[in-house]
């Protein structure tokens, strides 16, 4: 007999032209918590929707030995119902319901299709105590926060007599307080002998409440250490994660820096719909002419909420702080504004916020700049055609013509037309976020080119990137981002994958406030 | 060979264009031939023009609001508003009928300001405004009126919704002369506005337009202009509407397809998230499309009341949806962000040409809601088919 709850067995996963998962391996001990890390992208996730039926048996390579049974999960449903529940990173709940009525959504206390609302609600009120939370169980979940929320997820799991709870960053969207109450409560499940299986950038975390810890890097296991018999530094999970070969992946570029062109001091933004939160706290930043500047950061630091709350106040509530250009104070406080003090921002979400997809290459390449491309509001559409041609050629952008709707093109050649229409507008500074995001190796080549010609055009450009040997091999300089805080700012000869990761997993120091 | 296949594949591109021109000519030849000859008579064309002219005047401002992802229910309301405002002004406050029309255009745009600012600037769903406007501006114009009916206009005023331009022939040519001079003229700066992209696009190699498929499209639509040209000049010449009509759909067809106003409507129903952080004013344009919207629906009422020469509580009920209707017969996306101006012209006309060419046959009122029901639904129908064949997204 053995004392582990489950086991998954060289698991191989396949999506066309990509290896997620590489024979991976991971035992877990009942009555444990159990961390995964690894970098964004890493397999993770995969590994997590894997095991809960979300890519169905079948579908991937391997065998999963759930309390020594083999299982073969064909959707969330089945593994719901053997006791396997998953808690995504965005909640799954809905806003105009009550709390109750989301823990038992399709599972509802019923009779003969009626629903017996003393019994839903004072069950629901026996799970919130469990997780302690004591609100009132017909409350709407829109009117809690989202620390609350996560509660809610978790009381709604353990209606379903669940044997291994698994979450998915479950403190990227809370705020400090929550989160220490979040990982009191698992190890509060753990007293009852559940076990939970978390998915964590956070080190700390890690450290305060897993048992094992398990490292993932490029779709492959690494390694799973003891939190408790192994001396296991933070460093050491840190090496795990990121200790890979950079190569030459990179263009050669030597940079020629100038005079300061954009300077962010102060920056201070609350979360849009959670007015308590600050995403971005007291950031400082700039970059020179010529530089290019990283910002490394893991998903939900708060990069891109900084770079879309500079860029125009596309992003947050009660904005505050000061934007010096070339020396300067000016106000970017609308889109407009910030595109003629010479701004540009190409989004990380190409596809929701960067194209018109259903219309054609040059218009989405002269929309930003059709003024230089009009006389008293008229537009040259040959002249169009010309600068659209233009940017295909030079920037290499593969479609049969510049009338190819953005729609049809591949990641990378759409991420190029982003970038072209930025590149019409002519700014001095671009903040590119997560440039080579789902674009495959060769055009992230070809991008980085684009990068450094951009830098010796004189022009300021800010990398905001999830994958830190992309940042180590382009930039000049780095920022660290940690909970919406700049935690260094790390010059190109001291950029190692360790040390900027350390920074991106802790505060430099801790506040003694 | 591979010309004919790429021939082949350009018309499949084109499919929904050349859809919607068969489409309309077959009813066409179908009327033509159920009414034995009546569709076609230079009378009845010309009724035609005038009788649908207000339902093809809103459908040009309709789509302009369908393409930015909105819609309009109260354009129908409106347009029995400033009709109502219209006989008010010149018949009880005796203001002259020139000044009252522009009066009431004015009368449209304060109706754009105060829906556009709910819809862009408030943030309310332009459904729900438009809804409410439906039922406000309904009761504005019974009030207005007193539930009366005004009754009758100038003869000038008349002339907007029913007059035609002067015979210069005195009545005694076979063809009267203007109308002639009008349509040649038109066909010739179509056919030499044709030559002259086709030239541009060739010129920057982005033209994928087959030459036999260009010279067939250039020859039909002059055809087109001046077999409709001969219709009315043989008749009593050219109704003011449609000079109206025509300029309405050049300029907005224009402003649509070339002007930095009209790329900022098609990126803003394309992707309203991409438009906004390309530094696209998009509560502006919103608000602006309504104002126009309004200033269109007015026009559309002046037109409708000085044809019947009437103001009437119960005018324009559910032109919105006939206008709607042309819009997305057109090739509109309810989506937004797809749509043409000629699009909803020619859905218009096809509506048009139901309406007439039931009623000529005595087919009732029922059954003609019914068969226009049916020819919206294919007609969207045949888009979704479409974009499913083609792979879209």
């Amino acid at each position: 007999m053995t004392t582990n709850i489950l086991e998954m067995r060289s698991i191989t996963k396949t999506f066309p032209g990509v290896k997620a998962l590489q024979d991976v391996s991971l035992a877990v001990q009942r009555g444990h918590i159990h961390a995964i890390c690894g970098e964004n992208g890493a397999g993770k996730s995969t590994l997590m929707k894997v095991l809960s039926g979300v890519y169905p048996a079948g579908t991937y390579d391997g065998e999963i030995v759930f309390e020594n049974e083999t299982v073969a999960f064909k959707s969330i449903n089945e593994s719901e119902a053997t006791g396997v529940v998953i808690i995504h990173q965005e909640l799954a709940l809905s806003p105009f319901l009550s709390i109750a009525e989301n823990i038992f959504l399709g599972n509802e206390q019923q009779t003969n299709g009626w629903i017996d609302w003393n019994k839903t609600n004072l069950e629901a009120a026996k799970l919130l105590a469990r997780v302690g939370l004591r609100d009132n169980p017909i409350t709407k979940v829109r009117d809690i926060g989202v620390g609350k929320q996560q509660l809610v997820e978790i009381a709604k799991a353990l209606s379903k007599e669940v044997k291994l709870l698994i979450l998915d960053e479950p403190t990227a969207a809370l705020n400090d307080e929550d989160s220490a109450h979040l990982l009191d409560l698992m190890k509060h499940l753990k007293g009852q002998g559940i076990t939970s299986i978390m998915i964590s950038h956070k080190l700390n975390e890690i450290k305060a409440v897993a048992d094992e810890v398990t490292i993932i890097r490029d779709g492959k296991l690494i390694e799973t250490l003891d939190m408790h018999t192994d001396e296991i530094s933070e460093e050491r999970i840190i090496k795990g994660m990121v200790g890979r070969d950079l190569g030459s992946r990179y263009p050669d570029h030597t940079p020629h820096i100038g005079e300061e062109l954009l300077r962010v001091e102060d920056w201070n933004v609350y979360h849009p719909l959670d007015h308590q939160r600050k995403v971005v706290k007291d950031a400082n930043i700039s970059v020179k002419a010529g530089e290019i500047v990283g910002i490394a950061g893991l998903m939900g630091a708060g990069r891109t909420e900084l770079a879309m709350s500079v860029f125009g106040h596309s992003y947050g509530h009660n904005i505050s702080g000061k934007v010096y250009k070339n020396g300067a104070l000016v106000d970017t406080s609308t889109v407009a504004a910030a595109i003629d003090h010479g701004l540009a921002y190409a989004t990380e979400d190409r596809k929701r916020y960067g194209l018109n997809l259903i219309e054609d290459i040059k218009r989405n390449i002269s929309l930003v700049s059709l003024r230089k491309i009009s006389k008293r509001g008229w537009v040259d559409s040959n002249q169009e055609i010309v600068v659209a041609e233009g940017y295909r050629k030079s920037m290499n952008i593969k479609a049969p013509s510049v009338e190819a709707l953005a729609g049809k093109l591949s990641g990378g050649n759409q991420q190029k037309v982003v970038l072209s229409k930025w590149m019409f507008s002519d700014p001095d500074v671009l903040i590119l976020d997560e440039p080579t995001r789902g674009i495959d190796v060769g055009a992230k080549y070809e991008i980085y080119g684009i990068i450094n010609k951009l830098a010796d055009d004189g022009k300021g450009v800010i990398v905001i990137s999830s994958e830190l040997p992309e940042l180590i091999g382009i930039c000049d300089r780095i920022y660290t981002i940690f909970e919406g805080r700049i935690t260094a700012d790390v010059p190109r000869g001291q950029a190692t994958a360790e040390y900027l990761m350390q920074h991106m997993t802790q505060e430099r120091e801790k506040d003694n406030r | 060979m591979s010309a004919f296949r790429s021939a082949l594949n350009y018309l499949g591109s084109q499919l929904r264009q050349v859809g919607l021109i068969i489409a309309l000519l077959a009813i066409t030849i179908f009327f033509q031939i159920a009414t034995s000859g009546i569709t076609l008579k230079p009378i009845n064309v010309s009724n035609l023009i005038v009788q649908n002219s207000y339902i093809l005047i809103l459908a040009v401002g309709m789509v302009m609001v369908i393409i930015a992802g909105h819609i309009d229910l109260s354009v129908g309301s409106v347009v029995a508003f400033v009709g109502a405002m219209a006989g008010v002004m010149i018949t009880q406050w005796n203001i002259p009928w020139w000044a009252a029309i522009v009066l009431c255009l004015g009368v449209g745009a304060v109706v754009g300001v105060w829906q556009g600012f709910w819809i862009a600037y408030f943030g309310i769903p332009a459904f729900i405004v438009t809804l409410a406007g439906m039922l406000t501006f309904r009761g504005l114009t019974q009030i207005a009126l007193q539930n009366q009916q005004i009754s009758p206009f100038p003869d000038e005023f008349r002339a907007l919704g029913s007059g035609f331009l002067p015979d210069l022939g005195g009545g005694t040519t076979l063809l009267e002369p203007l109308t002639m001079g009008i349509g040649l003229l038109a066909t010739a700066l179509l056919v030499a506005q044709g030559i002259r992209s086709r030239l541009a696009r060739k010129k920057y190699d982005v033209e994928d337009e087959p030459f036999a498929w260009f010279i067939l499209k250039l020859v039909f639509t002059a055809g087109i202009i001046l077999f409709i040209t001969y219709l009315l000049a043989s008749y009593r010449g050219t109704p003011i509407v449609l000079v109206v009509l025509g300029l309405l759909t050049v300029v907005y067809a224009a402003v649509m397809a070339n002007s930095v106003f009209g790329r900022h409507v098609y990126a803003i129903g394309g992707n309203l998230n991409a438009a906004a952080l390309s530094g696209i004013k998009t509560k502006r344009v919103t608000f602006m499309l309504f104002v126009n919207m309004g200033v269109i629906s007015a026009l559309a009422g002046l037109i409708f009341t000085a044809q019947l020469n009437l103001a009437n509580p119960k005018a324009g009920d559910g032109f919105e949806l006939d206008a709607i209707a042309a819009v997305f017969i057109g090739g509109a996306a309810v989506t937004g962000g797809i749509g043409t101006v000629t699009g909803a012209i020619i859905g218009g006309l096809i509506i048009g040409l139901l309406n007439n060419g039931m009623s000529i046959l005595g087919v009732g009122t029922e059954y003609q809601q019914l068969i226009k029901g049916l020819v919206l639904l294919a007609a969207v129908a045949f888009d979704v088919y479409n974009k499913r064949r083609s792979g879209g997204r």
